[in-house]
Protein backbone atom coordinates (compact mmCIF):
# COMPACT_ATOMS: atom_id res chain seq x y z
CA UNK A 1 0.00 0.00 0.00
CA UNK A 2 2.79 2.39 0.96
CA UNK A 3 4.72 1.39 -2.17
CA UNK A 4 1.65 2.10 -4.29
CA UNK A 5 1.27 5.55 -2.72
CA UNK A 6 4.95 6.32 -3.34
CA UNK A 7 4.71 5.13 -6.95
CA UNK A 8 1.56 7.20 -7.49
CA UNK A 9 3.27 10.30 -6.10
CA UNK A 10 6.39 9.77 -8.23
CA UNK A 11 4.27 9.02 -11.31
CA UNK A 12 2.14 12.12 -10.81
CA UNK A 13 5.24 14.29 -10.38
CA UNK A 14 6.83 12.76 -13.49
CA UNK A 15 3.71 13.30 -15.62
CA UNK A 16 3.37 16.83 -14.28
CA UNK A 17 7.02 17.54 -15.17
CA UNK A 18 6.49 16.19 -18.70
CA UNK A 19 3.36 18.33 -19.11
CA UNK A 20 5.27 21.42 -17.94
CA UNK A 21 8.11 20.72 -20.39
CA UNK A 22 5.57 20.29 -23.18
CA UNK A 23 3.78 23.53 -22.30
CA UNK A 24 7.08 25.42 -22.09
CA UNK A 25 8.27 24.00 -25.44
CA UNK A 26 5.00 25.00 -27.10
CA UNK A 27 5.13 28.47 -25.55
CA UNK A 28 8.75 28.92 -26.68
CA UNK A 29 7.88 27.88 -30.23
CA UNK A 30 4.88 30.20 -30.41
CA UNK A 31 6.81 33.06 -28.82
CA UNK A 32 9.67 32.73 -31.34
CA UNK A 33 7.17 32.51 -34.19
CA UNK A 34 5.54 35.74 -33.05
CA UNK A 35 8.96 37.46 -32.87
CA UNK A 36 9.21 37.22 -36.66
CA UNK A 37 5.49 37.44 -37.47
CA UNK A 38 3.99 40.93 -37.95
CA UNK A 39 2.70 43.21 -36.56
CA UNK A 40 5.83 44.59 -34.92
CA UNK A 41 5.43 46.90 -31.95
CA UNK A 42 8.50 49.15 -32.30
CA UNK A 43 7.48 51.53 -29.52
CA UNK A 44 7.12 48.64 -27.05
CA UNK A 45 10.40 47.13 -28.24
CA UNK A 46 12.20 50.41 -27.62
CA UNK A 47 10.66 50.70 -24.17
CA UNK A 48 11.77 47.18 -23.27
CA UNK A 49 15.27 47.81 -24.63
CA UNK A 50 15.61 50.91 -22.47
CA UNK A 51 14.23 49.05 -19.45
CA UNK A 52 16.47 46.02 -19.86
CA UNK A 53 19.57 47.77 -21.17
CA UNK A 54 19.72 51.25 -19.72
CA UNK A 55 18.01 50.77 -16.36
CA UNK A 56 19.97 47.59 -15.62
CA UNK A 57 23.29 49.39 -16.09
CA UNK A 58 23.74 50.48 -12.44
CA UNK A 59 23.17 47.01 -10.97
CA UNK A 60 25.29 45.26 -13.63
CA UNK A 61 28.00 47.93 -13.30
CA UNK A 62 28.16 47.61 -9.50
CA UNK A 63 28.28 43.82 -9.72
CA UNK A 64 31.00 43.93 -12.37
CA UNK A 65 33.29 46.43 -10.66
CA UNK A 66 33.28 44.62 -7.32
CA UNK A 67 33.66 41.24 -9.01
CA UNK A 68 36.73 42.54 -10.88
CA UNK A 69 38.15 43.99 -7.66
CA UNK A 70 37.59 40.80 -5.66
CA UNK A 71 38.99 38.71 -8.48
CA UNK A 72 42.22 40.72 -8.55
CA UNK A 73 42.52 40.52 -4.77
CA UNK A 74 41.83 36.78 -4.57
CA UNK A 75 44.14 36.00 -7.47
CA UNK A 76 46.85 38.02 -5.84
CA UNK A 77 46.59 36.21 -2.48
CA UNK A 78 46.26 32.81 -4.17
CA UNK A 79 48.98 33.21 -6.78
CA UNK A 80 51.42 34.83 -4.31
CA UNK A 81 52.02 31.36 -2.86
CA UNK A 82 53.48 30.18 -6.19
CA UNK A 83 54.89 33.52 -7.28
CA UNK A 84 52.36 34.02 -10.07
CA UNK A 85 51.06 37.56 -9.31
CA UNK A 86 52.04 38.66 -12.82
CA UNK A 87 49.09 36.61 -14.12
CA UNK A 88 46.49 38.79 -12.37
CA UNK A 89 45.53 40.86 -15.50
CA UNK A 90 45.14 37.65 -17.50
CA UNK A 91 43.00 35.91 -14.89
CA UNK A 92 40.81 38.98 -14.42
CA UNK A 93 40.15 39.58 -18.11
CA UNK A 94 39.57 35.90 -18.97
CA UNK A 95 37.29 35.30 -16.00
CA UNK A 96 35.28 38.43 -16.62
CA UNK A 97 34.83 38.13 -20.39
CA UNK A 98 34.26 34.38 -20.58
CA UNK A 99 32.27 33.68 -17.43
CA UNK A 100 31.57 36.21 -14.75
CA UNK A 101 30.47 39.06 -17.00
CA UNK A 102 27.67 37.18 -18.80
CA UNK A 103 26.68 34.93 -15.88
CA UNK A 104 26.48 37.68 -13.27
CA UNK A 105 24.75 40.08 -15.66
CA UNK A 106 22.28 37.29 -16.54
CA UNK A 107 21.58 36.57 -12.87
CA UNK A 108 21.21 40.25 -12.01
CA UNK A 109 18.86 40.82 -14.94
CA UNK A 110 16.91 37.69 -13.98
CA UNK A 111 16.32 39.24 -10.54
CA UNK A 112 15.48 42.68 -11.87
CA UNK A 113 13.81 42.16 -15.23
CA UNK A 114 12.61 38.53 -15.13
CA UNK A 115 10.78 39.14 -11.87
CA UNK A 116 9.27 42.42 -13.09
CA UNK A 117 8.09 40.80 -16.34
CA UNK A 118 6.48 37.87 -14.55
CA UNK A 119 4.77 40.23 -12.09
CA UNK A 120 3.52 42.61 -14.81
CA UNK A 121 2.28 39.96 -17.23
CA UNK A 122 0.94 37.84 -14.34
CA UNK A 123 -1.06 40.80 -13.03
CA UNK A 124 -2.35 41.41 -16.55
CA UNK A 125 -3.43 37.76 -16.69
CA UNK A 126 -5.29 37.70 -13.38
CA UNK A 127 -6.98 41.07 -13.99
CA UNK A 128 -8.17 39.92 -17.45
CA UNK A 129 -6.03 42.50 -19.28
CA UNK A 130 -4.63 39.73 -21.51
CA UNK A 131 -8.18 38.64 -22.36
CA UNK A 132 -8.95 42.30 -23.09
CA UNK A 133 -6.02 42.42 -25.54
CA UNK A 134 -7.46 39.43 -27.39
CA UNK A 135 -10.93 40.97 -27.61
CA UNK A 136 -9.32 44.14 -29.01
CA UNK A 137 -7.91 42.12 -31.94
CA UNK A 138 -4.38 42.15 -30.54
CA UNK A 139 -2.40 38.95 -30.16
CA UNK A 140 -0.88 38.95 -26.65
CA UNK A 141 2.15 36.99 -27.83
CA UNK A 142 2.88 39.66 -30.45
CA UNK A 143 2.17 42.54 -28.12
CA UNK A 144 3.56 41.38 -24.78
CA UNK A 145 6.01 38.55 -25.36
CA UNK A 146 7.80 39.25 -28.66
CA UNK A 147 9.13 42.75 -27.77
CA UNK A 148 10.45 41.45 -24.44
CA UNK A 149 12.21 38.46 -26.00
CA UNK A 150 13.82 40.51 -28.76
CA UNK A 151 14.89 43.21 -26.30
CA UNK A 152 16.41 40.58 -23.98
CA UNK A 153 18.35 38.90 -26.78
CA UNK A 154 19.62 42.24 -28.10
CA UNK A 155 20.37 44.12 -24.88
CA UNK A 156 22.11 41.55 -22.68
CA UNK A 157 25.23 41.46 -24.93
CA UNK A 158 25.45 45.26 -24.82
CA UNK A 159 25.10 45.19 -21.04
CA UNK A 160 27.82 42.56 -20.85
CA UNK A 161 30.20 44.64 -23.02
CA UNK A 162 29.82 47.49 -20.53
CA UNK A 163 30.02 45.04 -17.60
CA UNK A 164 33.23 43.50 -19.02
CA UNK A 165 34.90 46.90 -19.31
CA UNK A 166 33.83 47.93 -15.80
CA UNK A 167 34.86 44.53 -14.37
CA UNK A 168 38.33 44.74 -15.92
CA UNK A 169 38.57 48.30 -14.63
CA UNK A 170 37.75 47.00 -11.12
CA UNK A 171 40.66 44.56 -11.36
CA UNK A 172 42.85 47.38 -12.66
CA UNK A 173 41.98 49.63 -9.69
CA UNK A 174 42.94 47.01 -7.11
CA UNK A 175 46.04 45.94 -9.01
CA UNK A 176 47.34 49.49 -9.42
CA UNK A 177 46.37 51.14 -6.12
CA UNK A 178 46.58 48.15 -3.76
CA UNK A 179 48.95 45.65 -5.33
CA UNK A 180 51.34 48.15 -6.89
CA UNK A 181 51.14 47.09 -10.55
CA UNK A 182 52.40 49.41 -13.26
CA UNK A 183 49.32 50.81 -15.08
CA UNK A 184 50.79 50.57 -18.59
CA UNK A 185 52.01 47.01 -18.03
CA UNK A 186 48.65 45.97 -16.62
CA UNK A 187 46.74 47.37 -19.60
CA UNK A 188 49.21 45.90 -22.11
CA UNK A 189 49.01 42.46 -20.47
CA UNK A 190 45.22 42.62 -20.49
CA UNK A 191 45.01 43.57 -24.17
CA UNK A 192 47.71 41.11 -25.24
CA UNK A 193 46.14 38.20 -23.44
CA UNK A 194 42.47 38.52 -24.27
CA UNK A 195 41.35 36.85 -27.51
CA UNK A 196 38.39 37.51 -29.75
CA UNK A 197 36.84 34.16 -28.82
CA UNK A 198 36.86 35.12 -25.12
CA UNK A 199 34.75 38.19 -25.79
CA UNK A 200 32.57 36.65 -28.50
CA UNK A 201 31.75 33.57 -26.41
CA UNK A 202 30.73 35.85 -23.55
CA UNK A 203 28.48 37.87 -25.81
CA UNK A 204 26.83 34.77 -27.28
CA UNK A 205 26.24 33.52 -23.75
CA UNK A 206 24.77 36.91 -22.84
CA UNK A 207 22.35 36.73 -25.76
CA UNK A 208 21.22 33.23 -24.77
CA UNK A 209 20.85 34.32 -21.13
CA UNK A 210 18.81 37.35 -22.24
CA UNK A 211 16.50 35.00 -24.11
CA UNK A 212 16.19 32.65 -21.13
CA UNK A 213 15.49 35.43 -18.62
CA UNK A 214 12.78 37.08 -20.72
CA UNK A 215 11.30 33.73 -21.78
CA UNK A 216 10.96 32.60 -18.16
CA UNK A 217 9.51 35.96 -17.09
CA UNK A 218 6.96 35.89 -19.90
CA UNK A 219 6.12 32.18 -19.57
CA UNK A 220 5.50 32.22 -15.84
CA UNK A 221 3.62 35.53 -15.98
CA UNK A 222 1.50 34.44 -18.94
CA UNK A 223 0.48 31.20 -17.21
CA UNK A 224 -0.05 32.58 -13.72
CA UNK A 225 -3.34 31.80 -12.02
CA UNK A 226 -5.23 32.66 -8.88
CA UNK A 227 -4.71 36.30 -7.91
CA UNK A 228 -1.92 37.83 -5.87
CA UNK A 229 -0.61 34.47 -4.66
CA UNK A 230 -0.38 33.19 -8.23
CA UNK A 231 1.48 36.29 -9.36
CA UNK A 232 3.88 35.93 -6.42
CA UNK A 233 4.55 32.31 -7.32
CA UNK A 234 5.06 33.26 -10.98
CA UNK A 235 7.62 35.88 -9.98
CA UNK A 236 9.56 33.45 -7.81
CA UNK A 237 9.43 30.71 -10.45
CA UNK A 238 10.61 33.11 -13.15
CA UNK A 239 13.72 34.10 -11.19
CA UNK A 240 14.56 30.61 -9.94
CA UNK A 241 14.06 28.85 -13.29
CA UNK A 242 15.95 31.56 -15.21
CA UNK A 243 18.87 31.36 -12.75
CA UNK A 244 19.09 27.58 -12.99
CA UNK A 245 18.81 27.61 -16.78
CA UNK A 246 21.54 30.27 -16.99
CA UNK A 247 23.94 28.00 -15.09
CA UNK A 248 23.00 24.93 -17.15
CA UNK A 249 23.34 26.75 -20.48
CA UNK A 250 26.58 28.36 -19.29
CA UNK A 251 28.13 24.92 -18.92
CA UNK A 252 26.75 23.73 -22.26
CA UNK A 253 27.99 26.80 -24.14
CA UNK A 254 31.40 26.57 -22.46
CA UNK A 255 31.60 22.97 -23.68
CA UNK A 256 30.73 24.07 -27.20
CA UNK A 257 33.18 26.99 -27.28
CA UNK A 258 36.20 25.72 -25.40
CA UNK A 259 36.27 21.93 -25.55
CA UNK A 260 38.46 20.87 -28.41
CA UNK B 1 -38.17 34.78 -31.65
CA UNK B 2 -36.97 37.10 -34.42
CA UNK B 3 -37.73 36.19 -38.02
CA UNK B 4 -34.12 37.06 -38.97
CA UNK B 5 -31.45 34.48 -38.16
CA UNK B 6 -29.95 35.05 -34.73
CA UNK B 7 -26.76 37.08 -34.35
CA UNK B 8 -25.44 34.57 -31.83
CA UNK B 9 -26.66 30.99 -31.64
CA UNK B 10 -25.34 28.67 -28.93
CA UNK B 11 -26.34 25.01 -29.01
CA UNK B 12 -25.41 22.27 -26.52
CA UNK B 13 -22.32 24.08 -25.25
CA UNK B 14 -20.18 21.99 -22.89
CA UNK B 15 -17.13 22.84 -20.86
CA UNK B 16 -15.43 21.08 -17.98
CA UNK B 17 -12.37 22.01 -15.95
CA UNK B 18 -10.91 18.70 -14.85
CA UNK B 19 -13.65 16.81 -13.06
CA UNK B 20 -15.89 19.86 -12.71
CA UNK B 21 -18.48 20.31 -15.44
CA UNK B 22 -19.21 24.03 -15.70
CA UNK B 23 -21.34 24.12 -18.86
CA UNK B 24 -23.72 21.28 -19.37
CA UNK B 25 -25.41 21.91 -22.71
CA UNK B 26 -26.10 25.65 -22.86
CA UNK B 27 -28.67 26.66 -25.52
CA UNK B 28 -29.09 30.38 -26.14
CA UNK B 29 -29.99 32.65 -29.03
CA UNK B 30 -29.46 36.39 -29.27
CA UNK B 31 -31.29 38.15 -32.10
CA UNK B 32 -29.91 41.00 -34.18
CA UNK B 33 -30.09 44.23 -32.17
CA UNK B 34 -31.43 42.40 -29.14
CA UNK B 35 -30.12 42.82 -25.61
CA UNK B 36 -30.10 39.55 -23.68
CA UNK B 37 -29.08 39.30 -20.05
CA UNK B 38 -27.97 35.99 -18.57
CA UNK B 39 -28.55 35.82 -14.83
CA UNK B 40 -27.35 33.16 -12.43
CA UNK B 41 -25.45 32.58 -9.22
CA UNK B 42 -21.71 32.61 -8.80
CA UNK B 43 -20.09 29.62 -10.49
CA UNK B 44 -23.14 28.83 -12.60
CA UNK B 45 -21.18 29.22 -15.86
CA UNK B 46 -22.10 32.76 -16.98
CA UNK B 47 -18.57 34.05 -17.54
CA UNK B 48 -17.41 30.77 -19.08
CA UNK B 49 -20.23 31.00 -21.64
CA UNK B 50 -19.13 34.49 -22.69
CA UNK B 51 -15.48 33.46 -22.84
CA UNK B 52 -16.32 30.42 -24.98
CA UNK B 53 -18.09 32.67 -27.50
CA UNK B 54 -15.02 34.94 -27.62
CA UNK B 55 -12.65 31.96 -27.89
CA UNK B 56 -10.84 32.95 -24.68
CA UNK B 57 -11.78 29.49 -23.39
CA UNK B 58 -11.94 26.49 -25.72
CA UNK B 59 -15.35 24.75 -25.57
CA UNK B 60 -15.32 20.97 -25.13
CA UNK B 61 -18.38 20.45 -27.29
CA UNK B 62 -21.43 22.06 -28.81
CA UNK B 63 -21.84 24.80 -31.36
CA UNK B 64 -21.51 28.58 -31.30
CA UNK B 65 -22.51 30.49 -34.41
CA UNK B 66 -21.98 34.20 -34.96
CA UNK B 67 -23.86 35.51 -38.01
CA UNK B 68 -24.30 31.87 -38.99
CA UNK B 69 -20.55 31.15 -38.90
CA UNK B 70 -19.36 28.37 -36.60
CA UNK B 71 -16.72 29.85 -34.28
CA UNK B 72 -15.85 26.88 -32.05
CA UNK B 73 -12.30 25.86 -32.92
CA UNK B 74 -11.51 29.02 -34.93
CA UNK B 75 -7.90 30.15 -34.60
CA UNK B 76 -5.47 32.78 -35.81
CA UNK B 77 -6.62 35.21 -38.49
CA UNK B 78 -10.14 33.77 -38.73
CA UNK B 79 -10.68 34.19 -35.00
CA UNK B 80 -9.34 37.75 -35.18
CA UNK B 81 -11.77 38.57 -38.01
CA UNK B 82 -14.69 37.33 -35.90
CA UNK B 83 -13.44 39.21 -32.84
CA UNK B 84 -13.55 42.47 -34.80
CA UNK B 85 -17.34 42.27 -34.48
CA UNK B 86 -17.11 42.28 -30.68
CA UNK B 87 -16.62 44.76 -27.91
CA UNK B 88 -16.34 43.63 -24.32
CA UNK B 89 -16.70 45.30 -20.95
CA UNK B 90 -14.87 43.20 -18.37
CA UNK B 91 -16.02 42.75 -14.79
CA UNK B 92 -12.95 44.44 -13.30
CA UNK B 93 -12.71 46.91 -16.24
CA UNK B 94 -9.36 45.31 -17.27
CA UNK B 95 -7.85 48.65 -18.26
CA UNK B 96 -4.19 48.54 -19.28
CA UNK B 97 -2.25 50.06 -16.35
CA UNK B 98 0.68 51.10 -18.51
CA UNK B 99 -1.43 53.24 -20.87
CA UNK B 100 -3.22 56.54 -20.31
CA UNK B 101 -7.01 56.53 -20.30
CA UNK B 102 -7.33 57.83 -23.88
CA UNK B 103 -4.80 55.25 -25.08
CA UNK B 104 -6.90 52.54 -23.44
CA UNK B 105 -10.02 53.76 -25.23
CA UNK B 106 -8.18 54.13 -28.54
CA UNK B 107 -6.39 50.78 -28.22
CA UNK B 108 -8.71 48.80 -30.48
CA UNK B 109 -8.57 51.53 -33.13
CA UNK B 110 -4.77 51.93 -33.10
CA UNK B 111 -3.66 48.32 -32.63
CA UNK B 112 -6.65 46.45 -34.02
CA UNK B 113 -7.65 48.72 -36.92
CA UNK B 114 -4.33 50.42 -37.66
CA UNK B 115 -5.67 53.98 -37.17
CA UNK B 116 -3.07 56.73 -36.60
CA UNK B 117 -2.74 57.93 -33.01
CA UNK B 118 -4.02 61.50 -33.52
CA UNK B 119 -7.38 60.67 -35.12
CA UNK B 120 -7.72 57.72 -32.72
CA UNK B 121 -7.26 60.13 -29.81
CA UNK B 122 -10.05 62.34 -31.18
CA UNK B 123 -12.38 59.34 -31.37
CA UNK B 124 -11.34 58.25 -27.86
CA UNK B 125 -12.11 61.66 -26.38
CA UNK B 126 -15.48 61.66 -28.16
CA UNK B 127 -16.29 58.22 -26.72
CA UNK B 128 -15.19 59.38 -23.27
CA UNK B 129 -17.64 62.26 -23.69
CA UNK B 130 -20.38 59.76 -24.60
CA UNK B 131 -19.92 58.06 -21.23
CA UNK B 132 -19.87 61.38 -19.37
CA UNK B 133 -16.13 61.87 -18.91
CA UNK B 134 -14.34 65.07 -19.90
CA UNK B 135 -11.22 65.25 -22.09
CA UNK B 136 -9.04 65.90 -19.03
CA UNK B 137 -9.76 62.34 -17.87
CA UNK B 138 -8.11 61.08 -21.06
CA UNK B 139 -4.69 62.17 -19.80
CA UNK B 140 -5.02 60.32 -16.47
CA UNK B 141 -3.74 56.82 -15.70
CA UNK B 142 -6.26 54.04 -14.89
CA UNK B 143 -4.96 53.81 -11.30
CA UNK B 144 -6.03 57.43 -10.74
CA UNK B 145 -9.71 56.67 -11.45
CA UNK B 146 -12.50 55.56 -9.11
CA UNK B 147 -14.24 52.23 -9.71
CA UNK B 148 -17.19 53.92 -11.42
CA UNK B 149 -14.92 55.95 -13.70
CA UNK B 150 -12.95 52.82 -14.59
CA UNK B 151 -16.17 51.10 -15.62
CA UNK B 152 -17.11 54.10 -17.77
CA UNK B 153 -13.70 54.11 -19.43
CA UNK B 154 -14.03 50.36 -20.03
CA UNK B 155 -17.45 51.03 -21.60
CA UNK B 156 -15.93 53.74 -23.80
CA UNK B 157 -13.24 51.27 -24.87
CA UNK B 158 -15.84 48.59 -25.60
CA UNK B 159 -17.80 50.92 -27.92
CA UNK B 160 -14.82 52.76 -29.46
CA UNK B 161 -14.64 50.50 -32.50
CA UNK B 162 -18.43 50.63 -32.89
CA UNK B 163 -18.79 46.85 -32.70
CA UNK B 164 -21.79 44.89 -33.92
CA UNK B 165 -21.92 42.85 -30.70
CA UNK B 166 -21.08 44.00 -27.17
CA UNK B 167 -20.60 41.73 -24.16
CA UNK B 168 -21.01 43.08 -20.66
CA UNK B 169 -19.54 40.99 -17.85
CA UNK B 170 -21.10 42.08 -14.55
CA UNK B 171 -21.22 45.77 -15.53
CA UNK B 172 -22.38 46.98 -12.10
CA UNK B 173 -20.38 44.74 -9.74
CA UNK B 174 -18.62 46.68 -7.00
CA UNK B 175 -20.46 49.95 -7.64
CA UNK B 176 -22.78 51.86 -5.34
CA UNK B 177 -26.48 51.78 -6.38
CA UNK B 178 -26.45 55.26 -7.90
CA UNK B 179 -23.30 54.67 -9.94
CA UNK B 180 -24.66 51.24 -10.90
CA UNK B 181 -27.76 52.92 -12.32
CA UNK B 182 -25.61 55.46 -14.17
CA UNK B 183 -23.69 52.58 -15.77
CA UNK B 184 -26.93 50.78 -16.61
CA UNK B 185 -28.27 53.92 -18.34
CA UNK B 186 -25.01 54.31 -20.26
CA UNK B 187 -24.99 50.67 -21.31
CA UNK B 188 -28.56 50.94 -22.58
CA UNK B 189 -27.85 54.26 -24.36
CA UNK B 190 -24.63 53.02 -25.99
CA UNK B 191 -26.27 49.81 -27.22
CA UNK B 192 -29.26 51.74 -28.61
CA UNK B 193 -27.08 54.41 -30.27
CA UNK B 194 -24.91 51.78 -31.97
CA UNK B 195 -27.83 49.49 -32.79
CA UNK B 196 -25.61 46.73 -31.43
CA UNK B 197 -26.51 43.27 -30.24
CA UNK B 198 -25.76 42.90 -26.52
CA UNK B 199 -25.18 39.91 -24.30
CA UNK B 200 -24.72 40.69 -20.62
CA UNK B 201 -24.19 38.57 -17.56
CA UNK B 202 -25.04 39.73 -14.10
CA UNK B 203 -26.56 38.72 -10.81
CA UNK B 204 -27.80 42.25 -10.21
CA UNK B 205 -31.54 42.08 -10.97
CA UNK B 206 -31.96 45.87 -11.18
CA UNK B 207 -29.28 45.89 -13.85
CA UNK B 208 -30.81 42.92 -15.69
CA UNK B 209 -34.22 44.58 -15.82
CA UNK B 210 -32.76 47.86 -17.03
CA UNK B 211 -30.38 46.73 -19.77
CA UNK B 212 -32.12 43.62 -21.09
CA UNK B 213 -34.87 43.03 -23.64
CA UNK B 214 -34.85 39.40 -22.67
CA UNK B 215 -33.50 37.51 -19.64
CA UNK B 216 -32.21 33.94 -19.51
CA UNK B 217 -31.33 32.15 -16.30
CA UNK B 218 -28.43 29.74 -16.14
CA UNK B 219 -28.23 27.11 -13.41
CA UNK B 220 -25.73 24.27 -13.13
CA UNK B 221 -24.42 24.96 -16.61
CA UNK B 222 -27.77 25.01 -18.44
CA UNK B 223 -30.29 27.66 -19.41
CA UNK B 224 -33.33 26.79 -17.31
CA UNK B 225 -35.60 29.70 -18.22
CA UNK B 226 -35.74 32.40 -20.84
CA UNK B 227 -38.30 35.13 -21.49
CA UNK B 228 -39.05 38.84 -21.90
CA UNK B 229 -38.04 41.10 -19.01
CA UNK B 230 -41.67 41.74 -18.13
CA UNK B 231 -42.31 38.00 -17.84
CA UNK B 232 -39.69 37.26 -15.23
CA UNK B 233 -41.91 38.12 -12.27
CA UNK B 234 -44.44 35.53 -13.50
CA UNK B 235 -42.03 32.87 -14.71
CA UNK B 236 -43.70 30.05 -12.72
CA UNK B 237 -40.18 28.72 -12.26
CA UNK B 238 -39.15 28.13 -8.65
CA UNK B 239 -35.44 28.56 -9.44
CA UNK B 240 -36.04 31.93 -11.13
CA UNK B 241 -38.38 33.06 -8.33
CA UNK B 242 -35.83 32.20 -5.66
CA UNK B 243 -33.04 33.97 -7.55
CA UNK B 244 -34.86 37.20 -8.38
CA UNK B 245 -36.15 37.56 -4.83
CA UNK B 246 -32.79 36.61 -3.33
CA UNK B 247 -34.19 33.97 -0.98
CA UNK B 248 -31.92 31.54 0.86
CA UNK B 249 -34.74 28.95 0.92
CA UNK B 250 -35.74 27.26 -2.30
CA UNK B 251 -34.62 24.68 -4.85
CA UNK B 252 -31.20 26.36 -5.31
CA UNK B 253 -28.98 25.05 -2.53
CA UNK B 254 -25.82 27.00 -1.80
CA UNK B 255 -22.87 24.78 -0.87
CA UNK B 256 -22.27 26.29 2.59
CA UNK B 257 -21.35 24.46 5.74
CA UNK B 258 -23.46 25.06 8.87
CA UNK B 259 -21.80 27.25 11.51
Amino acid sequence: MIILTILQTVGRAFLSALATIGRLALFTLLALLHCVKPPYYWRLLLRQMVDIGYYSLPVVGMTAIFTGMVLALQTSTGFARVGGEFAIPNVVVISITRELGPVLAGLMVAGRIGAAMAAEIGTMRVTEQIDALTTLSTNPLNYLVAPRLVAGIAMLPLLVVVGDIIGVFGGYLVSIYKLGFNPATYIRNTIDFVETLDVVSGLVKASVFGFLVTLMGCYHGYNSRGGAQGVGAATTNAVVSASILILIFDYMLTEIFFTK
Amino acid sequence: MNARPPKIEIRGLNKAFGEKRVLNGVDLEVGVGESVVVIGGSGSGKSVTLKCVLGLIQADGGSIKVDGQEVVGLRGGERERVLRKFGMLFQGAALFDSLRVWENVAFGLVQGRGMARDPAKEVALRKLGAVGLGPEVGELWPAELSGGMQKRVALARAIATEPEIIFFDEPTTGLDPIMADVINELVRKCVNDLGATALSITHDMASARKIGDRIAMIYEGRIIWSGRVAEIDHSANDFVDQFIHGRAEGPIKMPVRPL
